[in-house]
């Protein structure tokens, strides 16, 4: 178990030199946009990565409704957080990049805005997690991420009727994307997953050991009441 | 069946029984949008142009503002001497009681909206542009949107500190597109430029989408103690 962390860190620590060398030498500079173009090696393996976190929140939420594993919570808690660092990260390079190339900061474009809400909606369901605790914390914070599921094709739908600004999607989107660039947001993209398992990886053996704490300072104070 | 009906029944007609005695969210929720109406007028002093752009706007935050002083109230008397627990031993459907609850949430918002729809008529000088009969789905299906989820996220964050704080917090993202078809239908209707039947479709959907969510894990809410 230990060994198997260290070598994915190994791993991690390599892919992410990796990637950060290719993005900034190797990858050809895109011809109308220039050098800022690179963010997008950034840009977009946070993004897809951020998702996938999220979905793993979805999925582990609705484990832990069906089965109550508390294990499963613990997997929905740290994806959550981890997802919510990435979001973050999709949101604060989005702008740097759109200032020069789209000439504003920010628009109400529809994948903007669904990622936006959709990290509003994480946001609240890791406000909800700390404000809640009682032993129904997993349950509440289960419910909400299905709620928030649900919502996210809302949102999509509800700003899909404006005209959109994004680049389309490079990869299924009808975009054509040059093969030496695609090779280092792929390369950039598996780092990035390698690290946000690392972290997940880190923070549930944390969360474990701080619920293990928590049941164990629980039955000395109860027995401390006994006696 | 019927006994989800009646106990439905039961419970709506104990809470309007009570609101109509104390009046107290009623009476408070028409000050608050009082206020937001007035401070709003002062803050954009809109012509009757302009007012037709941004009214959408104002009366669905007014109204979604003041939602949440009638939603924080309602599992708070429930609390006292201990009647959900004395429902969550009974045999009663969880789902009568979320019923009762929406319904009679449903109730008092519409009321305010009745009430305080034609002051803001007269202070913005609105006067709607394209079918004004739009206006009623639009109003009934944006306020079940916003008092269904309000209940069910109310009665969640019952469970967690400073609970009246939690509520808008864990409402307000999911509302999102609810409240962007509510105030663009409204600016559509107002200014008469297009049709509004997309943002009540919309509307629709995120209706039967969440009332149906609500239905089948409030359940799940009501025993999480």
């Amino acid at each position: 178990m230990k060994s198997g962390f260290r070598i994915l860190a190994a791993v991690t620590a390599l892919l992410l030199v990796q990637g950060f060398y290719e993005a900034m030498w190797v990858a050809p500079t895109e011809r109308t946009m220039g050098e800022v173009q690179r963010i997008f090696y950034y840009h977009v393996p946070s993004a897809w990565t951020a998702f996938l976190l999220f979905f793993v929140n979805l999925v582990a939420s609705i484990i832990y409704l069906v089965r109550k594993n508390p294990k499963a919570d613990a997997v929905a808690l740290v994806s959550a957080e981890v997802g919510v660092v990435f979001c973050t990260v999709v949101l604060v390079t989005g702008p740097i990049w759109a200032r020069p190339v789209w000439g504003i900061w920010w628009t109400w474009d529809i994948r903007l805005t669904t990622t936006l809400v959709l990290w509003l909606i994480y946001v609240s369901y890791l406000v909800l997690r700390r404000f809640s605790d009682s032993a129904q914390t997993p349950k509440l914070a289960a419910v909400l991420a299905i709620f928030g599921a649900l919502d996210v094709p809302l949102v999509y739908f509800s700003i899909w009727f404006f005209r959109t600004q994004h680049p389309q999607p490079v990869i299924g989107g009808g975009g054509s994307i040059d093969p030496r660039m695609l090779h280092v947001l792929l390369i950039n993209w598996l780092a990035f997953s390698c690290f946000a398992f690392l972290v997940c990886w880190a923070r549930y053996g944390v969360e474990i050991l701080q619920r293990e704490v928590d049941e164990i300072e629980a039955l000395e104070s109860l027995r401390g009441v006994a006696r | 069946m019927s006994s989800l009906r009646s106990i439905t029944l039961a419970t709506l007609t104990k809470d309007i029984r009570l609101e109509w005695r104390s009046r107290d969210a009623i009476n408070s929720m028409l000050f608050f949008s009082l206020l937001v109406v007035v401070i709003f007028s002062f803050s954009f002093d809109p012509n009757a142009e302009e007012s037709r752009e941004i009214a959408g706007g104002l009366i669905w935050v007014a109204f979604l503002f003041a939602a949440i002083v009638a939603l924080n109230q309602t599992w708070a008397r429930e609390l006292r001497n201990q009647v959900l627990d004395a429902y969550r031993v009974s045999p009663a459907p969880a789902n009568a009681l979320f019923i009762a609850k929406a319904l009679g949430n449903f109730i008092l918002v519409s009321l305010l909206e009745a009430l305080m729809a034609p002051l803001f008529m007269i202070f913005y000088n609105l006067r709607a542009l394209g079918p004004a009969w739009q206006l009623i789905p639009v109003a009934i299906l944006g306020t079940w949107a916003l008092v269904v989820n309000g209940t069910f996220f109310a009665a969640m964050s019952l469970r967690t500190r400073s609970r009246e704080i939690m509520l808008p917090l864990l409402l307000f993202p999911i509302s999102i597109p609810a409240v962007q078809s509510m105030v663009e239908a409204t600016r559509i209707i107002l200014s008469g430029d297009g049709s509004a039947r997309f943002w009540i479709v919309l509307l629709l959907t995120y209706d039967v989408v969440f009332t149906t969510a609500c239905l089948g894990l409030f359940e799940t809410i009501l025993q999480a103690e």
